[in-house]
């Protein structure tokens, strides 16, 4: 029988660490890490990127990147990410971050690292719970959606209603891009992996702060199988917090984001005309 | 030698620190030390650097830790509510081993309190800024002029021992001007290995980092910080006697209550009372070596604080019950007169003479 | 400590006191002594009252809050009514009498009621009634050299505002004359 010829199809991207994760099984962030890594591998920049981590299940990541990484108190990986950035505006700067650090506790440093347009990546995951402390109501919970510390169903009367992040954000003239997508579907992976990488070449190319916000599950939390998050997921998050792009400078048709703010502004006497008044 | 320039304390915090190498700066205004972030507003981009007003005390922190993380010489400042905002990101600073400037030009409190002078933050500076098995270098000028030499000081302690380093002064220091010599700036400062820079494929991934889930290993760490913190007590310790060689009477006060009681002391010589004064510029780590050798000789401690009396207790952590330790405050903001001061030094003197 | 002047100078905001003191503060600079300026800061800086200390001293000088001022330049009648009862017997108080309604009740201290806002403006040197005042009080303690007043007025009026330093130098004159 002639030998065939063995071709490598499939690898471990070289900036994800060969290391155990501390993963639930049939969790996202496998995934979401894993195209970071892809991302960081095809543009050749893990010499000269930065990585800050959050606390939350991501809180390990740290020692699952192979570029240099930062560990962030929780909530703010966007104030330790622009220190980072401004300090060293050449490399390349992301934060890692879920839902409970980035959209409850680090609120004010989500707005306002996009509103000043810092030239950063953040990779942010929605799954709607508080994963590693065990299952609490997380900001993005949606409304009578059962957790530990909404065990009768998310109140809206008390409780109050999810924070859209992406429509949030996208009424801030800083960001240069934002897209919601999921993985649930090779698909959606693929649409994911191509939105992540946009958002680093944007910043690599000087266009500016990007958000990529990836619609994810906690089956572990969640109590069902992994199939029957991605389910309900598709149910339930998906018509709440729909999947797009809700900002794309460039796409949009402009030059930068200061192109964009300025037509934003009207006819604002300081903005349009310039100089210290 | 350079000339002396006529400047606030607030505004020499500011630019000794440019002096010192840090080109980075995140702040957000809070009385009374809104000139420093001004100044550093108007001189940064002049010099290359970096001024940037956070959205918080809490993001400015966390910034400071970034830039630091990043390599470079960092800094923040506040006053003593705003230091509040600030603890949980000095903690991270001191777990994660990144040096660091913070500066506490502190007002009356708790609470909102009042823009007055204070010094009610000693504790907080010395005990606890912040969760956790920590301490930090604790500078408290007393003049305009070591306003600037202490902040050049407070880098370099910083990078040492790679530890965050608080200057505390207060808002009569920040607020008045002296004569001041600034030194040139300096050029490069010191190599960084551990920053994470990117390690450009040619050494192993740097992690800065303070969570260690395994309690042996985050038991170890702490106790090699504590190592660091041994050899700072060793050789950091600062201190200024005035008067104090055949002293009965020790009064000892730090920063502007330095600057009061010193006037007590002399009014007090006049009288033919033997005062001194003991004035502590490292607050952490405490000069204890400097005033147990007062106690040789002192019949009585009077410790003068604006404040309900924190540092006293440094004090009396060293005399013991081998001379009474008494103690004359004002808080809120009043700042004690010399006068009352005298009253207490002239009323201790009575009772040690019996 | 004979060789201390310990000044506060008092009354509205806006009216330049701080950078009056400022002056006698780069005086006592340029002369080598051991000087201090400390203003009043906070919400009383928005057109409320203000105040400044400015001690010159041959000696470290110890609190730069001045409870016993041995001199005052008072430009409103509540500076007076606060800061009147302090001076020390033997003191010099310049009052700008064209803003205040009483003279001083201390017979112990020396008192010089001049119009120096309306003198100032009447000079044609309007807004400077607080460097009147200063000439006044150099014209009665001579705390430095004449010269070294006027290289304070050169030092203490930023680089931005130099055009109003000769405007300064004759509110100075005018101060000095009255």
């Amino acid at each position: 029988m002639a030998e065939k010829e063995e071709k490598l199809v499939f690898e471990r991207p070289k900036s994800l660490l060969p290391v155990v994760t501390n993963f639930c099984p049939g969790c996202t962030h496998g995934i979401v890490h894993r195209l970071v890594a892809e991302t960081i591998d095809e543009l050749g920049i893990e010499g000269k990127t930065v990585g800050v981590t959050p606390v939350g299940c991501s809180v390990m990541g740290y020692n699952f990147f192979g570029c240099d990484m930062i560990e962030a108190a929780h909530g703010r990986a966007p104030a330790v990410a622009t220190g980072v950035k401004r300090v060293r505006p050449d490399n390349v700067v992301y934060a890692y971050q879920g839902d409970g650090d980035l959209a409850s506790i680090g609120t004010a440093e989500t707005v306002h690292t996009a509103t000043r347009g810092e030239n950063i990546t953040i990779i942010f995951i929605n799954n709607a719970i508080y994963g590693m402390t065990g299952g609490q109501m997380a900001p993005t919970s949606l409304p009578n959606q059962v957790t530990q510390t909404s065990p009768y169903g998310r109140d809206t009367s008390s409780a109050g209603y999810p924070v859209r992040i992406c429509e949030l954000l996208s009424t801030l003239d800083g960001p240069a891009y934002l897209e919601r997508v999921c993985v649930d579907t090779p698909a959606h992976v693929r649409k994911a992996k191509k939105a992540i990488k946009k958002g680093f070449q944007y910043q690599i190319d000087g266009v500016g702060y990007s958000l990529i916000e990836v619609v994810s599950t906690c089956p572990t939390n969640w109590g069902m199988t992994p199939q029957d998050s991605f389910e309900w997921m598709r149910e339930n998050m998906l018509p709440y917090y729909p999947l797009g792009v809700y900002r794309d400078v460039l796409a949009e048709g402009y030059e930068s984001v200061a192109d964009a703010a300025l037509k934003r502004a009207g006819d604002s006497k300081i903005v349009v005309e310039g100089g210290a008044q | 030698m350079a000339e002396k320039v006529l400047m606030k304390g607030n505004e020499v915090l500011a630019e000794s620190a440019m002096r010192a190498g840090c080109k980075f700066f995140f702040g957000y205004p809070i009385t009374p030390q809104t000139e420093l972030s001004a100044y550093m507003a108007k001189r940064m981009p002049k010099c290359g650097g970096t001024f940037l007003q956070a959205e918080s005390e809490i993001a400015a922190i966390n910034m400071v830790y970034g830039a630091s993380a990043a390599g470079a010489r960092a800094m923040t400042s506040s006053s003593s509510p705003g230091i509040s905002l600030k603890s949980e990101g000095v903690s991270y600073i001191a777990g994660a081993d990144l040096p660091a400037v913070i500066i506490n030009v502190m007002r009356g409190g708790p609470g909102l309190g009042s823009i007055q002078p204070s010094q009610s933050d000693y504790w907080q500076a010395t005990r606890a800024l912040g969760h956790g098995d920590f301490q930090m270098v604790v500078y408290a000028p007393s003049t305009v002029q070591e306003m600037a030499d202490y902040t050049y000081k407070a880098f370099d302690v910083a990078d040492e021992y790679r530890t965050p380093v608080m200057i505390l002064a207060d808002g009569m220091l920040g607020q008045m001007m002296e004569p001041v010599e600034l030194r040139d700036p300096i050029e490069e400062i010191p190599e960084r290995p551990w920053a994470t820079t990117g390690h450009n494929n040619e050494r192993e991934h740097n992690i800065v980092n303070s969570l260690y889930l395994d309690a042996d290993l985050l038991d170890q760490m702490n106790h090699e910080r504590y190592k660091r913190y041994e050899k700072i007590i060793a050789t950091e310790q600062a201190s200024e006697e005035f008067l104090c060689d055949d002293a009965d009477i020790i009064v000892v006060a730090f920063g502007a209550a330095a600057r009061i009681a010193r006037n007590s002391v002399r009014a007090a010589r006049e009288q033919g009372i033997k005062a001194g004064l003991f004035r502590p510029i490292t607050l952490w780590p405490y000069p204890t070596e400097a005033l147990e050798k007062t106690v040789a000789h002192a019949k009585g401690y009077l410790s003068v604080e604006m404040n309900m009396g924190q540092m006293v207790e440094d004090v009396r952590l060293v005399v013991g019950n081998r001379a009474p330790v008494d103690f004359y405050g004002r808080a809120g903001g009043v700042i004690p007169t010399p006068a009352e001061v005298l009253d207490k030094i002239v009323a201790l003197n009575e009772k040690v003479g019996e | 400590m004979s060789n201390e002047m310990r000044l506060i100078l008092a009354g509205f905001g806006g009216q330049g006191l701080l950078f009056g003191g400022k002056v006698i503060a780069y005086a006592g600079l340029i002369d080598d002594r051991e000087v201090s300026w400390l203003p009043s800061y906070g919400p009383e800086m928005r057109g409320g009252t203000a105040n400044c200390s400015v001690t010159l001293s041959d000696e470290p000088i110890g609190s730069p809050l001045i409870t016993d001022p041995t001199a005052l330049i008072i430009m409103n009648q509540p500076s007076l009514d606060k800061f009147e009862d302090a001076i020390v017997p033997g003191g010099v108080i310049v009052i700008d009498s064209a803003l205040t309604n009483n003279a001083p009740t201390r017979t112990d201290v020396e008192s010089f009621m001049i119009p120096a806002t309306s003198a100032a403006e009447e000079a044609g040197l309007a807004g400077l009634a607080n460097i009147v005042c200063v000439g006044k009080l150099w014209s009665e303690l001579a705390f430095c050299k004449r010269e070294t007043l006027d290289a304070a007025i050169r030092k203490a009026v930023p680089a931005r505002k130099a055009a109003l330093v000769d405007k300064n130098l004759e509110a100075l004159e005018l101060g000095i004359g009255l």
